[in-house]
C-alpha cells in the first residue's frame, strides 16, 4: 500500500510499505477514506521531535472503514464507518478511567523511551515518533488501530468525511483549549495561533459562552479564518500584542490565554527570533515559546493559561516570575480525545459547529509531500489538507 | 551505588580538568614542560587534546557512575602516548636545547605510562566490578485491578516469562518448586527455584535452591493503592552468577540498564493485567528490549497476513 513517510529532516516520500494486520487481539484495521495534515506533523518534518525514524509513516488525523478485527474486538465490525482519535488509549488503567486517555499507562510500548525526556511517559499516538510508541500513522490506504473498542467512534448517519474527520485531533484540541479556560458568560478569552486549532479555540470559546475571542497570527488569510469564526484578530507582525491586548480589555488583560502555536513560534523581532533559531538548530532548547511567553504576559491576574500546541521537550526564559506571583492558573495537555467524541459529534450533527469551514486544500495521498510544502510554507493560502488515498 | 572505583574514576576526572584547562589556556608552557617543540602545529594539537581531555572531565564528573568511562581516558592516554614518542624522536632545535627538551619529554612520557596503568585499572577494576557485584534490583507499579487477581496471576510462576524478558521459561515442579531458564543468547542458564514464603494477596518470596548455578532471589508485595487505586506490586530481585562466566551471563540476561528493564517488565505485567495483553507497535513487533529499543524498526506496517 501507499504511505507518506518521513525520510529524514524536511523530507517526504510517498512508498510502498505492507499492508498492516492484526498484531493484538483488540486491534482493528482501517481503510483509510481520509486523511489530513496537522501542524504537530510539522514538528516532525522539521526535525524537532526526537526518535523519529527513517522510514516512519506518518499521520494521526484519519478515519475510514473497518476492514478487519481482531479475535477481542466486540464493538467493531468489518464495514463500520469510524473515526479514530489520534491518542492511543486502553481504556482499563487509573488514567483512562479519569478520562485523561492522552495519558493512558498501558498504550506505549516504548515507555521507557518517553521517562527518559519527559520523566513520566504518556499515551502512544499514531505516527508520532518512537518514543510515544512507535506506531504507523495514518497517512496511508490502511491504518493498524490498536485498542479498537475504545477509541475509534462510530459514524452511523451520512454526515460526510470532512465534517467529522477533525474529530480525530483539531477540533477535539481546539475545544479543550476553551474548555480549560472555564469560561464565565461574557468573559474574554485570547487565543495565540490562528491555524486550524485555533480557529477552533475561538469557535470553542464561543459555544462555551465567551462574550469576546481575540486570535493572534501574522498571516492576514488566516486571521480571516478566525475573523469568520467570530473573532477579533491582532497581527503581531503589525501591533504590539501585549499592548493592543491591553487596551481590548479595560488595562487588565484577557481573562483566558490559549496558546495554540507551539514550540515552533515566531517573533516578529528577527534578533529574538534569531537567538532562539540558533539555540534551537544546535539543540540548545528543542521549543521556541514566544507565544506561550506572551500569553503568560498577556494574561490578567488569576487567570488562566491553557496550552494546547505542542511542545517537545525544553525551553527557557519561561515567565515563572510572572506566573507565580500573578496567581495564574497553566493547564496543559495532549487532547484526551475519546472524551470529547460523543459530546462533539452531537454539537455538529445539531449543525452547532461544521468543522470543515478549515479545509482549504484536496489533494491525494500520492502528493502528501506537496501538501506538507504548501502547509508548512502557508503557500497558495494553505489552512488545512485533506489526502483521499 | 557509589564504589571505590567511581571514586577513582571521579578523581581522574579532576585530573583531566586541570589537564584540559591548561592545554587550552596555555599550549606553549604545557608543551615547553613536557619537551614538545613551541611550532604551532604543536599548540595545536595540544589545545586539541585539551578539548579531549575537557570531554574526558565532563564525562567522568557528569556520570553517576563514572568507572566505564574511564575507557576514553585510556584511549586518550595512548594518543598522548603517540604523540610524546613524536616529540621524543624529534631531533629539531640547538643541541643544548635539545637534550634539555629530550630530558623533559621522557620524563613527561613516563608521567603518562604511569596515569595510562592507573586508568587502565580503573577501567577494568569497574568492568571487574559489573561481574561480579550481585545485581540488586527493585521496581514498582500500580496495577488497576483487585489484589487478590494480581497476586493470583503472579503466584502461577510460569506466567512470568510473559512479562520478565530475561526469562525464557519457568515451569512448575512442585507445589513450591519451579525451574526457571534464562534468556541468555550465549549460555544455557538454567536453575531450580523454591518458594520461602507466600501469604496470599500479600507476598511471594523466592529463591534458587542451593547449588544452582545462578544464585539469585526475589520477593513481591502486593498492597492496596491509595484511594481504591487498584493494587501497588513492589518488587526486588537479586542475582548473582557463580564464577566469572556466569557472572557475565547474569550481566548480558539483565541488559545494560537492568533498572529500566525490571521497570519495563512490570509495566508489561500492568498491561498483562488491565488489557489482558502486551500491546505491540509497529516500531518493534516482537516486542520491546532494550537493545532493539535503540534499534526499531521505522513504525510502517508489519505486513503479512494475519
Amino acid at each position: 500500500m501507499k504511505a507518506n513517510c518521513w525520510m529524514g529532516r524536511n523530507t517526504l516520500e510517498v512508498l510502498d510499505v505492507p499492508e498492516p494486520r492484526i498484531i493484538n487481539a483488540q486491534d482493528a484495521v482501517v481503510r483509510v477514506t481520509s486523511t489530513a495534515i496537522c501542524g504537530s506533523d510539522l514538528h516532525l518534518v522539521d526535525g524537532y521531535v526526537p526518535t523519529v525514524k527513517k522510514g516512519d509513516v506518518l499521520g494521526h488525523e484519519f478515519m475510514g472503514e473497518v476492514l478487519e478485527v481482531g479475535p477481542e474486538v466486540t464493538k467493531l465490525r468489518p464495514g463500520d464507518r469510524v473515526v479514530v482519535p489520534f491518542p492511543i488509549a486502553c481504556g482499563r488503567c487509573f488514567a483512562c478511567a479519569e478520562g485523561l486517555y492522552s495519558i493512558c499507562e498501558n498504550s506505549n510500548p516504548n515507555a521507557g523511551m518517553a521517562e527518559k525526556l519527559m520523566g513520566h511517559s504518556p499515551a502512544g499516538i499514531f505516527g508520532y515518533s518512537h518514543m510515544l510508541g512507535g506506531f504507523a500513522g495514518g497517512q496511508a490506504e490502511y491504518a493498524r488501530v490498536p485498542f479498537a473498542d475504545v477509541g475509534p467512534i462510530k459514524i452511523e448517519d451520512d454526515l460526510p468525511d470532512e465534517k467529522v474527520l477533525f474529530l480525530s485531533d483539531i477540533l477535539p484540541t481546539g475545544y479543550m483549549g476553551a474548555e480549560m479556560c472555564d469560561i464565565k458568560p461574557g468573559q474574554t478569552i485570547a487565543v495565540w495561533g490562528a491555524g486550524p486549532v485555533g480557529q477552533f479555540a475561538v469557535a470553542s470559546a464561543y459555544l462555551l459562552g465567551a462574550g469576546k475571542v481575540i486570535c493572534i497570527d501574522r498571516y492576514p488569510y488566516r486571521l480571516d479564518y478566525a475573523r469568520r469564526a467570530g473573532a477579533y484578530t491582532l497581527n503581531y507582525a503589525d501591533v504590539d500584542v501585549l499592548e493592543a491586548l491591553r487596551d481590548m480589555t479595560g488595562g487588565r488583560g484577557p481573562d483566558a490565554c490559549i496558546d495554540a502555536v507551539g514550540m515552533e513560534a515566531r517573533h516578529p523581532t528577527p534578533a529574538m527570533y534569531g537567538y532562539d533559531r540558533v539555540k534551537q538548530a544546535v539543540r540548545m532548547e528543542t521549543d521556541r515559546p514566544y507565544a506561550l511567553r506572551e500569553a503568560i504576559l498577556a494574561c490578567r491576574n488569576g487567570g488562566v493559561v491553557a496550552v494546547i500546541g505542542t511542545y517537545g521537550g525544553l525551553l527557557d526564559k519561561f515567565p515563572m516570575g510572572s506566573l507565580m506571583n500573578r496567581s495564574l492558573t497553566l493547564r496543559t495537555g495532549q487532547c484526551h480525545v475519546q472524551r470529547y467524541l460523543r459530546p462533539l459529534l452531537d454539537r455538529i450533527r445539531a449543525g452547532e459547529i461544521d468543522p470543515s469551514f478549515v479545509i482549504s486544500h484536496r489533494l491525494p495521498l500520492s502528493e502528501a509531500p506537496y501538501g506538507f510544502e504548501l502547509f508548512k510554507n502557508k503557500q497558495d493560502d494553505c489552512n488545512k489538507v485533506v489526502l483521499t488515498p | 551505588m557509589s564504589t571505590k572505583s567511581d571514586t577513582l574514576a571521579r578523581a581522574l576526572g579532576w585530573v583531566s580538568l586541570a589537564l584540559g584547562t591548561a592545554q587550552l589556556a596555555a599550549p606553549r608552557m604545557v608543551n615547553r614542560l613536557s619537551g614538545v617543540d613551541d611550532s604551532r602545529l604543536a599548540s595545536t594539537v595540544t589545545r586539541v587534546a585539551g578539548a579531549r581531555e575537557l570531554m574526558h572531565a565532563a564525562a567522568l564528573l557528569g556520570s553517576r557512575r563514572p568507572g566505564p568511562w574511564t575507557w576514553g581516558r585510556v584511549a586518550g592516554d595512548a594518543l598522548d602516548l603517540a604523540v610524546l614518542g613524536r616529540a621524543m624522536a624529534n631531533r629539531s632545535g640547538r643541541s643544548g636545547r635539545y637534550g634539555r627538551r629530550r630530558r623533559r619529554a621522557v620524563a613527561a612520557t613516563a608521567a603518562v605510562t604511569g596515569i595510562t596503568a592507573l586508568d587502565l585499572a580503573t577501567a577494568l577494576y569497574s568492568a571487574g566490578l559489573g561481574v561480579r557485584r550481585p545485581m540488586r534490583l527493585q521496581a514498582s507499579i500500580t496495577v488497576n485491578r483487585p489484589r487478590e487477581e494480581v497476586y493470583a496471576f503472579w503466584r502461577d510462576l510460569e506466567n512470568l516469562p510473559a512479562f520478565m524478558l530475561h526469562l525464557e521459561s519457568v515451569r512448575t515442579t512442585g507445589e513450591r518448586h519451579s525451574r526457571w531458564r534464562a534468556m541468555v543468547p550465549t549460555a544455557d542458564v538454567e536453575w531450580a527455584a523454591e518458594i520461602l514464603d507466600e501469604q496470599a494477596g500479600e507476598l511471594i518470596a523466592w529463591r534458587s535452591v542451593p547449588g544452582s548455578m545462578i544464585k539469585t532471589s526475589g520477593s513481591v508485595t502486593f498492597t492496596e493503592g491509595p484511594a481504591g487505586r487498584g493494587t501497588t506490586v513492589h518488587l526486588t530481585l537479586e542475582y548473582r552468577g557463580r564464577g566469572r562466566a556466569l557472572g557475565a551471563a547474569v550481566a548480558r540476561m539483565l541488559g545494560e540498564y537492568p533498572e529500566q528493564q525490571v521497570r519495563d517488565d512490570l509495566r508489561r505485567f500492568k498491561q498483562i493485567m488491565e488489557t489482558g495483553e502486551v500491546l505491540l507497535s509497529a516500531g518493534s513487533p516482537e516486542g520491546v528490549r532494550l537493545l532493539s529499543r535503540l534499534r526499531q524498526r521505522p513504525a510502517q506496517p508489519v505486513g503479512g497476513r494475519s
